[in-house]
């Protein structure tokens, strides 16, 4: 055991782990609400919302119908996902015409209601989850210990982070999507189905939240209110990072993570806020945020 | 409107349309007969969050600004104006005053911040804000955490008049209601006003009028936390508590709920959508949860549906101005 600024290394590290984690949870939402901003230019504010029913979905599948969370890490994201479908063919697509803000409004309305419905269900304690049989136990690194599970969270984040990147700069889907987000309606003169990729782009980034939120299920409890703590921390994140860019996103949330955990060792009582100062000062210095382009 | 009588007239200020006249007598005499009626504390209630949402709309519906984050100014005012009222021993109109004041600089701050972008981002860096606000209410010693300020008391009037007395409390809140309502309507009517209005119909074309979009902004910003932190220090004194609910992000929710049902860019609008909300809170708090998902429809059902809110709806319909 040996000291850094007078901390002992475990206290430091393990704050770092700890902002990691939450540090990939961050950038998993934020990637996932740039990219349905990028194409619907609405900014869904359920995706906490559904964050929260990806959590629950794994915990239905496990203690209902028996299925594990390696098969709830797939499948919840897809039910998940089907649901945000829905709710863009039923409720989204009507407002694309209308100011931006209609979209926060109702997206609003969603996470109301979702929140509210699952609360009165399964009241406002958590509900435990246990981690998987493989990723029990950690490993000593001899500065600190290191959980398995939470090891796995990082590297399932980054890598689903990384591949995200990869398919929309580098792949030609990527391309019909940017090209969408550009100008749809020459994308739709040239043969392509827009309606159904601004569609499937919707259930993509709500997938990405349930899969968050299924990651999610055995570090914090399964709690209706997991998600709606979140989202504000998301949204300064997403402010901060600008929504112009994936990697961007991606930075962003990790970095953000990691300077939050290394805020609870020196200067515990900044913990929540820190997030918050950094955007109010980033919005003095560079007001577009630190990846984006001046609207 | 009155200018057809004056056909050469190049008038673009509006005149007082008289719809808006009959209804303001309208809603004085209602106010002035509803204590013989209805319990006054729901009466309180309604006026405070009435204040508030006309607070809001002056900035959602006459600049096309919105605020995600109107609870920091309601909170935090009902926070000074309790520890004002209580541990300084100010007297109540200097407590309210008080809490108005913080509002202001509030405003001031997150408003700069804020105008910095547009559109969602604004939304969200409002929201933002106003969470970290709420964090420092959670840790900060003086507002007494999870417990609030309790027991705050409501005392004299100018040193004069016991607000302890129902009537007399309720008269108070109804000079301020209608104290506000009335600034806000100047406002909005003003010169300033439709300087608002143009940078909320083409901000660019604003500019290049010449106008510093940024300082109106700011203004308008600052005037509407003013008026929310006024409606908020009124209710602290009111039910004598202030306390986390009201600095909390759902409180921020619910203002822009009241301001939609209303009707957004009316006058009264907002006084209709407050007194619908409240009521429906009274009278649902036995189904507990229910209330979010009623709130959550309601939302759902005024974007999709009713974009002009009640007021709106019925003005277009009558062809007045409300």
């Amino acid at each position: 055991m040996f000291e850094i600024f007078g901390i002992p290394s475990q206290a430091l590290f393990g704050q770092l782990l700890i902002g990691l984690i939450n540090g990939s949870f961050y950038a998993l939402l934020s990637l996932g609400l740039a990219v349905i901003f990028g194409m619907l230019n609405i900014i869904n504010f359920a995706h906490g919302a559904q964050y929260m029913m990806g959590a629950f979905a794994a915990f239905f599948l496990l203690n209902f119908v028996g299925l594990n969370y390696w098969i709830a890490l797939l499948v919840a994201p897809i039910m998940v996902g089907a649901f945000g479908v829905v709710i863009e063919r039923l409720l989204l697509q009507r407002l694309y015409k209308l100011d931006h803000l209609y979209g926060l409004l109702l997206t609003f309305g969603l996470a109301l209601i979702i929140e509210g419905l699952f609360r009165n269900y399964f009241g406002s304690s958590g509900l435990p989850y246990r981690v998987p049989a493989a990723l029990q136990g950690g490993q000593n690194l001899g500065f600190m210990f290191l959980p398995n599970y939470r090891a796995w969270v990082i590297v399932a984040s980054l890598t689903v982070c990384i591949v995200t990147w990869f398919v929309i700069e580098r792949t030609k889907l990527g391309s019909y999507l940017r090209a969408a987000t550009e100008n749809p309606s020459l994308v739709r003169a040239f043969g392509i189905n827009v309606p159904r990729m601004i569609t499937l782009t919707y259930g993509f980034g709500v997938a990405l939240a349930a899969l968050a939120g299924v990651m999610a299920a055995p570090i914090y409890s399964v709690s209706p209110q997991m998600g709606s703590h979140l989202i504000i921390v998301v949204f300064a994140v997403v402010v901060i990072g600008g929504m112009g860019s994936i990697l961007g996103a991606i930075v962003t949330g990790f970095g953000l993570g990691v300077i939050e955990g290394l805020t609870k060792v020196f200067f515990p009582e900044a913990s929540n806020t820190v997030i918050f100062i950094i955007m109010a000062i980033v919005l003095l210095i560079r007001p577009a945020g630190l990846f984006g382009r001046r609207a | 409107m009155t200018t057809a009588a004056t056909p050469m007239s190049v008038v673009t200020m509006p005149a007082r349309s008289r719809s808006e006249v009959i209804a303001f007598a309208v809603m004085v005499a209602l106010l002035l007969i509803a204590p013989v009626f209805i319990y006054p504390l729901f009466l309180m209630k309604a006026l405070c969050f009435a204040l508030f949402a006309c607070a809001f709309n002056l900035l959602l519906g006459y600049v096309g600004l919105l605020s995600f984050g109107h609870a920091l100014y309601f909170g935090w005012a009902s926070y000074v104006s309790a520890y004002a009222a209580k541990v300084l021993g100010f007297n109540p109109e200097f407590a309210i005053l008080a809490g108005a004041l913080t509002a202001a600089v509030l405003g001031l701050v997150a408003g700069s911040l804020a105008i910095r972008r547009q559109g969602i981002y604004f939304a969200m860096i409002t929201l933002a804000l106003a969470q970290m606000m709420y964090f420092f209410a959670v840790q900060a010693p003086f507002t007494g955490g999870e417990d609030g300020i309790q027991s705050v008391p409501r005392g004299y009037l100018f040193g004069l008049i016991d607000l302890g007395q129902p009537l007399a409390m309720y008269g108070t809140v109804l000079v301020i209601f209608l104290g506000g309502f009335l600034a806000i309507y100047r406002i909005i009517h003003s010169p300033f006003g439709e300087v608002l209005k143009a940078i909320r119909e083409n901000e660019p074309r604003a500019i290049s009028l010449g106008y510093k979009t940024d300082r109106h902004k700011l203004i308008a910003f600052v005037l509407s936390a003013t008026f929310a932190g006024l409606a908020g220090g009124t209710k602290a004194i009111v039910f004598q508590l202030a306390s986390l609910t009201d600095v909390d992000w759902p409180m921020s929710g619910e203002v822009v709920l009241m301001a939609l049902v209303g009707g957004l860019g009316t006058v009264f609008g907002p006084v209709v959508g407050a007194v619908i909300v409240v009521a429906m809170q009274n009278y649902l708090a036995q189904v507990g949860q229910w209330v979010l998902v009623i709130q959550g429809v309601i939302f759902v059902a005024c974007v999709l549906l009713f974009r002009r809110g009640i007021v709106g709806e019925l003005a277009a319909r009558l062809r007045i101005k409300l």
